[in-house]
Formats: C-alpha cells, structure tokens, sequence
C-alpha cells in the first residue's frame, strides 16, 4: 500500500473556543481516488479543506499530505477551489492563465487554453464583465489545470448550469493525473454520485459517520448515495 | 452527453447493460475494438474504475476479450453473440408475462393484444 495522499488524526477544530466543528477527526485517503465529502450544512466540510490547506490552524491533530506533515511546501501539492472566488475582477482571463503559470510550476497553460475554449470562454473578457456561473467555471478551469496531487474542490458544480456540470466532472475524470486524489464537497450528490471512487459522510459531531466504496453503496444499502444521504442524516437529526 | 442511470440497480451492472445492448445491435461490430476505459468514462461522466468494473463483466460474460496492451475488442464468437441475445429476447418476454399478470392479463388475451397492436400499427 503507497503512502496515503491525505491523512488526518486526532483533529480538533473549534471557532473562538466556542464550537467544536471538528471533533477527533481520522480520515485517510489513498492516491487516484475521486472522494466525495459530504455531509449536513455546517459539519466542517470546509473547515477541514481549509485546514488541509493551512488556511486555518487546527486546536490540535496532525494532517499529512503525501505522507509529509502540512507545511508550505506540501501547499505546492495541492490545488485548492475556494468557496468563493479570489480572482481580481479587473483581470481578463488570459491575464489570470499568465498569473498561474508564474505562481505555479505544474500549472498546464494550454490545458486551461482548451477548457475555455471548450466551454465558450473569452480568453480576453475581463473577469468583472463574466456572470457569476462562468467566473466559477473560470476558477475551477485554473485548479483543474495544474498538475496536482490532490485537488480540494469546495462545491465545484453549484453556480453552473446542468450541460457544464457534465463537462466539468468529464474534465474532472478525463484530466486529473491517475495517481492524484481529487476530493470534492458538494449537495448535488445526484450529480456527482457515478464519478466517485469513495464517499465520507462527515457528521453534525465532527466526526467521520460513515465511509466507503461509492460503487457498493447501491448493493449494500440497496439505495443510491443520494438516498443513502437523506436516510442517514434524516436519522441523525431526530436525536 | 453524460449517460442517465437510476438509483435501484448498482451503476456498474447499467453501464454493462448499456455497453451489451451496443455489442449486440452491432454498433461495436464482431472483432472491432472499443473505445478505451478512460474515454467510455469520460463519455458516460462515470468514474473510470466503475467503467473498469462493467467491462470486466462483459469480458466474463466472453462478449469482450482483452488483446495485451492494445485494447479490448468484441468476441467474433457467433454463438457467445446469439446466446446473449437470445438472453435478452427471454427476459424481455418474461417481463412482459409478468408485467400482464400483474395486470390480471391472461396468457390468451395478451397473444389477441399483441396481434391487434400489430395489426394497427
């Protein structure tokens, strides 16, 4: 077994001493995997992605990235998709695949190149001139076009409308590298559910609920994932 | 586009489904190679793994064989071709005997509907 790409032990992450977002947390996820990590509104999906990434500082808990402890240099691994766009409105598209090459070695220029062009992208548009839907599909162009070992994508697909949904988990299948692992938080379960390798439902505690392989869900729940979703944390809430 | 699937039936054994109802219309004709894991998936918006997975059933099922490093190509084996088809003529049969049951539709009346159906069609 190759060294997991991300694990996590013992984390703990609470906001001003106050609650306890995540709580003991242990995960671990091996290379070429597509995740999906899913849970409840304010579980800590994106506390954790941010942790991964060092924005954010854990209370304590170790996280290893590549099997290296969480530093900067493991931050060069990764290729991270905010919540919410960082991009500078007053940069045109072409401007911004410039700004990338410079900030990151492994960034694949004329990849980017293709994926506009794929989905209608002006290269010379200024980002303030794009609707809120095409920014994120620029954004999400620009992280899927490194080349990266594990990709945090936070909800990826939810400004998009349905056709460029399909491509951009086509792009996701077809473009990652094979041994990098792509973990992606998201509600449209639905959408997502046939390009999973595994999923982790991260519960209101904190804590991982339940993990596994995406493709046995239907045989062992006899539901899809999407159904699985709604039956676990419908359970979950009237505790 | 990316390929419709539904929440019963594991989306592998769908994609298998799919793929042999392909082979055995001919549009993957006896002895020609098909398209490559990672390019069924990226058509059909699934994980490659779970590709994987449904042409490994078809390659035990002999409708596919794997030639090295090359690729995977469809059986030129008439017989493996006519009993999966065959396979598939008997259950749709049987699904609709079971679907007139249901219906309370004896065995004699769904013969006189199908004739008449035929008839107007």
């Amino acid at each position: 077994m190759s060294t997991p790409v991300l694990t996590c032990t013992n984390l703990c992450k609470s906001y001003k001493g106050d609650k306890m977002v995540l709580n003991n947390l242990n995960c671990s996820f091996s290379g070429g995997k597509i995740v999906g990590l899913l849970g409840p509104n304010g579980c800590g999906k994106s506390t954790l992605i941010k942790l991964v990434c060092g924005i954010l500082v854990p209370d304590s808990g170790e996280i290893f990235v590549c099997g290296e402890p969480r530093s900067e240099r493991t931050n060069a691994y990764i290729s991270y998709l905010p919540e919410r766009t960082y991009c500078n409105n007053s940069m045109r598209v072409d401007e911004l695949i410039n700004y990338f090459c410079d900030f990151y070695a492994d960034f694949d220029a004329d990849l980017a190149r293709k994926m506009l062009l794929d989905l209608n992208i002006d290269a010379t548009a200024r980002l303030r001139t794009l609707s809120k839907g095409t920014k994120e599909k620029v954004q999400l162009i620009m992280v899927m076009a490194r080349r990266a070992k594990l990709y945090l994508l936070d909800e990826p697909i939810a400004g998009v409308d349905p056709a460029a949904r399909d491509y951009i988990l086509q792009t996701i299948i077809g473009s990652y590298n094979p041994e990098a692992t792509v973990i992606i938080t998201t509600h449209l379960i639905h959408d997502i559910e046939p390009v999973l390798d595994e999923f982790a439902f991260l519960g209101n505690d904190g804590q991982i609920l339940l993990s596994g392989v995406a493709d046995d869900v239907r045989a062992e729940h006899g539901k899809s994932l999407n159904e699985l979703f709604k039956e676990v944390f419908r359970c979950y809430a009237s505790y | 586009m990316a390929w419709q699937f539904n929440s019963q039936e594991a989306v592998f054994v769908q994609i298998a489904n799919r793929l042999r109802g392909d082979i055995l219309k001919g549009l993957y004709p006896p002895d020609s190679q098909i398209p490559s894991v990672r390019h069924l998936a990226t058509q059909a918006a699934v994980n490659p793994n779970t590709m994987q997975k449904a042409l490994t059933c078809l390659e035990e099922e002999g409708l596919l064989y794997a030639k090295g490093t090359i690729g995977r190509f469809v059986t030129s084996d008439v017989c493996v071709l006519e009993a999966a088809r065959e396979r598939i003529r008997r259950d749709s049969v049987r699904n609709w005997l079971r679907q007139a049951n249901e219906l309370g539709i004896s065995k004699q009346e769904l013969i006189q509907y199908i004739q008449k159906e035929d008839e107007n069609a």
